[in-house]
């Protein structure tokens, strides 16, 4: 039942066996979807609008935890996530994660050429549910480094990352994992590698994109004093902050519930688990964060509701709802000190993109070897985390897995990042950046004043 | 006729509003503003991060008064606006040279 193998192979694969027998049509026509299949197809394709949804999250987080001068730019940004996202993953991106299964990528189905979109095949999804759904993903990994690069870069440099993200680093690594290329062909003992939803294949994979840029950006002009010393540069709008957190939330609820690619009895415990592991994650850092700082500082614990909801997006279909808990809450202090330890190392990350993603994307991925106890369509057996005696080779797996992809996400982006700034130039000029990017950039103001001429 | 502009802490707007109505003043001018005087800025922290607050929030006040009521109208806002801790604000005087109501046309103490 709970083979997801079988599944994305008849769900995605499915893509290359249509893709194979072009342009006949006649063999996808042969079977006649029963209502279950419809059932799945809509579920994920409704999954995959909450996903969606979180693009306006992301960019309410980010924009509340800056300064009023760069909201314009910060919106453009997310904005401009969504439409190259969705345009470089439709014409290249899902080829390379999905068009085919040699190990470093696929390469067919480029701008969805050849496929057979309305195709639902037994038990599974049609290319176009596929696309949907996986798109929206794609859209997700890349905006979240937009967070950790606010207030100082280039429009132009960004545009290029994001595209280049979508169309080719994030695919690469889908490809490895869900699309059954390199991490998909690890095994040690019995363990193979699992992340239901996407703790290292998006979240870890956007957090390192993050770090990356924050890196080779380096701090807002002001960010430390002349010691050295982190100086906080507070946002201007916590309500927003706050609210793109609750959208967020919501938005998790496709994004793990729908990943399990069926409308079935799982997408309720998954959602269970999902919203423990986030409510644990902001209780744990509004405790963390008062002992640390003296105070409950609202900025923090919803980043501790987003780390607990990005660990929890790799176990959440293999743990119990108590396991879930402990993953969540454990994220929720992970966070706060990864936040003060990348403070320190002067890493300036405005709304702590590389802690909650990067950080809390890796715990989610390790999670799975200490606690796994359900076979979640990935693990193909019970019991497979250290505390049920599956022993370290799921862990072992996971690590490896974890390691793959920083190389691959951190040589990327690095060198990605590192061509941008010798060529067009990767950060804007001082002048801009104290100016704000939004007139300078944009030429527009976020809260323009109400005085505009009425003749 | 004189200008009474105060700066006062935000909190005790109300107090000094109902206050001066009381005393029969007819109408004022509020701005929130920001400063430091005596008080200075004080530390706050921010995701962990320490931030030094330099021009604390304060809201100011303007009103025009006829030159007889100046001095009840000053005192007034003090004793409306104190709190004995530092940071009360602070009060000043200046003339006016000219007042005009807008709708009607009235000048000087006519328009107050």
């Amino acid at each position: 039942m709970r083979n997801r193998a079988l599944r994305i192979i008849s769900g995605l694969g499915g893509v290359v066996a249509i893709l194979a027998i072009t342009p006949s049509v006649g063999f996808a026509q042969d079977y006649v979807p029963t209502a279950q299949d419809y059932l799945n197809n809509i579920w994920v394709f409704i999954a995959g609008v909450f996903v969606f949804f979180m693009q306006a999250g992301f960019a309410l987080v980010e924009a509340g935890l800056t300064r009023a001068k760069n909201v314009v730019n910060i919106f453009a940004k997310n904005l401009a996530d969504a439409i190259i996202g969705i345009l470089a993953f439709f014409a290249v991106g899902f080829a390379l994660a999905f068009g085919g299964d040699g190990w470093f990528m696929g390469t067919e189905g480029f701008f969805l050429d050849g496929l057979d979109l309305a195709a639902i095949p037994e038990g599974g999804l049609s290319p176009a549910t596929t696309f949907f759904f996986q798109a929206v993903f794609a859209a997700t990994a890349v905006t979240i480094a937009s967070g950790a690069m606010a207030e100082r870069t280039k429009f132009s440099a960004y545009l290029i990352f994001s595209a280049v993200m979508c169309a080719v680093i994030y695919p690469i690594v889908v490809h490895w994992t869900w699309g059954g290329g390199l991490i998909a062909d690890i095994q040690i003992g019995d363990a193979v590698f699992s992340d239901f939803a996407g703790s290292g294949i998006v979240h870890m994979t956007g957090g390192i994109a993050a770090f990356m840029g924050a890196l080779f950006l380096g701090p807002r002009i002001g960010r430390y004093d002349e010691n050295g010393k982190p100086r906080a540069i507070p946002g201007h709008n916590i309500p927003f902050a706050t609210l793109g957190v609750f959208i967020l939330w919501v938005g998790w609820f496709g994004f793990n519930p729908g990943s399990e690619l069926l409308a079935d009895e799982f997408v309720s415990t998954i959602a269970v688990n999902t919203m423990l592991a986030a409510a644990a994650g902001g209780f744990v850092t509004t405790i963390a964060i008062w002992l640390v700082a003296g105070k409950p500082d609202l900025a923090m614990i919803g980043n501790g509701v987003l780390a607990g909801l990005v660990a929890i997006t790799a176990p959440c279909g293999a743990v119990t709802p108590i396991w879930s808990v402990v993953i969540g809450g454990i994220a929720g202090v992970l966070v706060v000190f990864s936040v003060l330890f990348f403070d320190k190392i002067k890493i300036d990350d405005p709304v702590g993109a590389v802690s909650v993603h990067g950080v809390c994307g890796l715990w989610g991925l390790l999670s799975i070897g200490i606690f796994a106890r359900y076979d979640d369509a990935f693990l193909g057996r019970e019991d497979a985390g250290l505390i049920y005696g599956g022993g370290f080779s799921q862990l072992a797996v996971q690590a490896l897995m974890a390691v793959i992809i920083l190389a691959w996400v951190g040589a990327t982006t690095a060198a990605l990042f590192f061509i941008l700034k010798k060529t067009i130039g990767l950060r804007v000029s001082a002048e801009e950046e104290i100016e704000g990017l939004d007139l300078l950039e944009h030429g527009l103001q976020g809260y323009a004043p109400d005085m505009a001429a009425t003749r | 006729m004189k200008l009474v502009t105060a700066v006062i802490k935000p909190f005790k707007l109300d107090d000094v509003k109902d206050a001066l109505k009381a005393a029969g003043v007819a109408g004022i001018t509020v701005t929130e503003v920001r400063g430091f005087g005596r008080q200075g800025g004080h530390t706050e922290t921010y995701r962990g991060a320490e931030y030094k607050i330099d021009f604390v929030p304060k809201v100011s006040l303007s009103v025009v008064v006829a030159d007889e009521s100046v001095d009840s109208v000053v005192d007034t806002i003090v004793s409306a606006a104190a709190t004995g801790k530092i940071g009360d604000g602070k009060i000043w005087v200046t003339d006016v040279d000219r007042l005009v109501r807008i709708r009607t046309g009235e000048e000087g103490a006519d328009a107050i």
